[in-house]
Parts: C-alpha cells; structure tokens; sequence
C-alpha cells in the first residue's frame, strides 16, 4: 500500500501559498480539521478562498483565519454564528458568496464524481439564480452550477490508515468526505491514526486514492457550539 | 392568540403515523416535543442523520453529535449517518414526507423570505432554499406580525426571495392558512382559541378569504 502519512500539520500543508482556494470539511465547529487551520493561522497564508459551510465563530475555526485577515473569498451556506464576519462582510472587506447547502455539498459531490456540473432546482426565482443557466426538465426549473476546483481540501476523519482510507464518526461526517473527493490535494487530519489492515474495507467511508497525505491530529478541543441538554 | 409552544403543538398535529420529517431552527424545533407517542415518526437533520432524538442528558453531550442549529442531540435505535451530499439527496428526490421551517415573509403566492435582510442581517440560507425548492409538503411556522406590528402575510414579499411558489400552509400564533398558489391570497382555516375572523384579517396584509364559518384550533 501507498504510504501516505507526514508527521503534522506544518508537513500537511506544504505548497499551499497566497491566493489558493481552500475547501475546509466541517458542519458548524463539527468535524473541523482543527490542526491544519491551526498551522494556516500560524503560517499566516492570505488571500484565501475558502469553501466551507460555515466560517467558524469569532474565535475557533475558519473564525480565526477571518480576524488575521488570512480570507479574501468565502463560499459559504451559513455564516450566522460569526460577528467578526459579519463585519467584514458589510463593510466590504471580505467578498462573500453565499449559496444553498445541498448546492455546495452537491458542488462537492461532482468534482468527487468527475462531472463538470450539476442541475439543482434549489435558488431558482432567487438572487441566487442571477447569470446562471436555466435548464426545464419535466416542467421544473433548474439552475447550472459548476463542480468546485479547490487546490486543497482538509478534512477531518475519525480514524484513517497509513493508505488514507476514511472513517468518519457521528455527524461529524457532514461535508468530510465530499470535501475529500474534491481537492487537488486532500489533507485528512485523524484522531487515530492505524497501520492498512485494520480497518474493515466494508466500513471505509473515503476510499485512499482520493486522500494525498494523512497524519494525526493532537490536543483536538471539539468544540461544542450550542451545548442543549434536558433535564434529568 | 397562541405562543410558540402553541404553534408546535398544532404543526405537530399535521404530522402522520411513519412520516420522515426535517424541523427547522426556531418554533420548527419545538414540534418534535408533541409528536404523539403512537405513531412512529423519524426526523431528519440536514447536516447528515435520520433518527434524530432528544437532547442528551448533561454530561452526555457528545459534540461529533449535532442538528442542523449545531445543538446537541441524540440518536434513536435505528439512526442512519451519512454526508451532506446525500442528505440533501434525499431532500430533492422528495423521500422527506414533510419539511416545517420558519419564515421572515410568505407572499399570498406562497414566495418565502426568510435568509437575509440588505444591509443589516445576512445568515446564509443554509438548507433552506434546498428544502423549499424540492419538498412537496411545506409548513411554515411564524408570527402573524413583525415587532412593528405590521402583517409578515404579504401581498408580495419585500426581501430577497428563498423560494417561489412554494408555501401551501402557514400556521401563526392567530391562525391556519392555505396558500392559493394559483389565484393568489390566504385562505383562513382554523382560528386560534379566542382570535376573530376580523382579528385576523387586519394582520393579514396579502389577499385574504374564508370557506364558511372558520373553526377554532382544536390543541
């Protein structure tokens, strides 16, 4: 088997330079690749774009790229858990794209898939509709959008083995394992990091081949965003 | 004149015995606390779980464990995970037999506004725009009026769109509506115990109808 494992974060994103388009896996502050934003703030990378479905909170996530000015572009769902971005955004500082989220999950899916397009009625009759191609398939409308083109995508996985193979756990899955289909270069970041052999082939979520490097994150915080409980 | 709680208890009674069902942020949330215990009903949360149960004990939180509004919740025997591809897959290819979200605005075609406000508020639609554009069977949950006091029942919506023609029903604190779709305007169904007729029409901005006498909601 192919060994894809560097030794962190720092290795992890190697190449990535000013300017690049990143795809970030996560669904609020689940499933963050928490390592590799870590070492993009460190770094201090700018002029991002980042496809993402959300953009962190004021200070864990993508919310930590956003107060370093690291983001140029940010192609999101939703983005109502983050005061810094908002800011930015009405004051023009940050160009924001915002678009359905099965548009963006399913944007991910085809570049996975190989497939230059999609047609999805979500955003017809909508702003988001706007210079878009129409296309009436069986009397319903349907909007053109185009597979992303990221140069990295990270994700988060649960477990992962030396060959990159995938296992997400809980909802933590949520945009992972599209994101990773759909980078030039895809980064896993793991909690478990274990030798080929011992996952189960019929458990894997995200086939190796689409992984490029892999390695083990530390001191995961996992951040709970909106802790509900009930009483006892 | 209901409250919250009042409207989910009423949304919960439009709710069928092996119903799939996504519940939006706000009041939609509320409804899963008065699914009868009789019938078997599975909700769906758009970020990737069917199955989804209560919130956890304290001290149970599990945080690769959320809904769509990134509490933390629950799965029930039986649960399935998978990615937010797929999930709104099954949105689009209609296997989610009813949809309930909230709503800024709902014209009396049944156009919905309920993602952004220009210049002052912008969240991001999130899943909604998927899920108006796809479900078959919507329910919006909102407040007959704005904290102006003014109808959010419109003749036409005033913010950017989420979805045309796409709202069939609406329940308030004051009443059930059915969108008329083709002719335009909102035909009253029930009232809510202790709302007039002309109560509600005067919040009513959009064309408005009656059928008969209007019955009150039965809770």
């Amino acid at each position: 088997m192919i060994n894809k494992v560097v030794n962190n974060a720092q290795e992890a994103i190697a190449g990535m330079t000013d300017g690049m388009t990143l795809m970030l896996g996560g669904f609020g502050l689940c499933g963050i690749p928490e390592n590799c934003i870590n070492e993009i703030v460190k770094q201090g990378i700018t002029g991002l774009t980042c496809i993402s479905n959300n953009a962190g909170v004021d200070d864990f996530g993508i919310g930590l790229m956003l107060r370093k000015r690291q983001v140029k572009k940010m192609i999101a769902s939703y983005v109502g858990e983050n005061a810094e971005f908002e800011r930015q955004l009405l004051s023009g500082e940050l160009d924001v794209e915002l678009i359905p989220q099965g548009t963006l999950a399913t944007r991910c899916l085809a570049a996975g898939y190989g497939m230059p397009a999609i047609f999805t009625p979500a955003g017809v009759g909508t702003e988001v509709a706007e210079g878009k191609e129409v296309r009436n398939f069986g009397g319903k409308d349907y909007l053109m959008e185009m597979a992303f083109e990221a140069d990295f995508a990270i994700v988060k996985a649960w477990r992962g083995d030396t060959a990159g193979n995938l296992i997400y756990r809980r909802t933590a899955r949520n945009f992972n394992p599209i994101m990773a289909m759909a980078g030039k270069i895809t980064i896993a970041e793991v909690e478990e990091l274990v030798e080929v052999g011992e996952l189960d082939p019929d458990h894997i979520h995200t086939p190796g081949i689409y992984v490029h490097r892999i390695f083990r994150g530390t001191d995961y915080e996992k951040r709970i965003e909106q802790r509900t409980v009930r009483a006892n | 004149m209901l409250d919250k709680n009042g409207i989910a208890k009423r949304i919960a009674k439009e709710i069928k015995d092996g119903y799939y069902v996504n519940l939006g942020i706000g009041i939609p949330t509320l409804v899963a606390n008065y699914i009868p215990d009789d019938i078997s009903v599975v909700l769906q949360s758009e970020n990737g779980l069917l199955g989804m149960g209560p919130f956890p004990y304290e001290g149970e939180e599990d945080p690769d464990l959320i809904n769509a509004g990134k509490q933390t919740i629950t799965m029930l025997p039986g649960s399935a995970v998978f990615d937010s591809a797929m999930s709104f897959g099954m949105i689009r290819a209609q296997k989610v037999d009813l949809t309930i979200l909230g709503a800024m605005e709902v014209s009396e075609y049944g156009d919905i506004a309920n993602w952004k406000i220009p210049g002052k508020l912008v969240k991001g639609m999130g899943g909604a725009m998927d899920l108006v554009a796809s479900a078959k069977n919507i329910i919006v949950a909102m407040q007959q009026v704005n904290r102006a006091g003014e109808s959010k029942l419109l003749p036409a919506c005033t913010l950017p769109l989420t979805g045309v023609r796409c709202i069939r029903k609406v329940v308030t604190e004051m009443a059930v509506f059915e969108v008329d779709a083709e002719n335009g305007g909102f035909c009253l169904l029930e009232r809510a115990p202790g709302v007039s007729v002309d109560e509600i029409r005067n919040a009513t901005a959009g064309r408005f109808s009656t059928r008969g006498d209007v019955p009150e909601m039965q809770l």
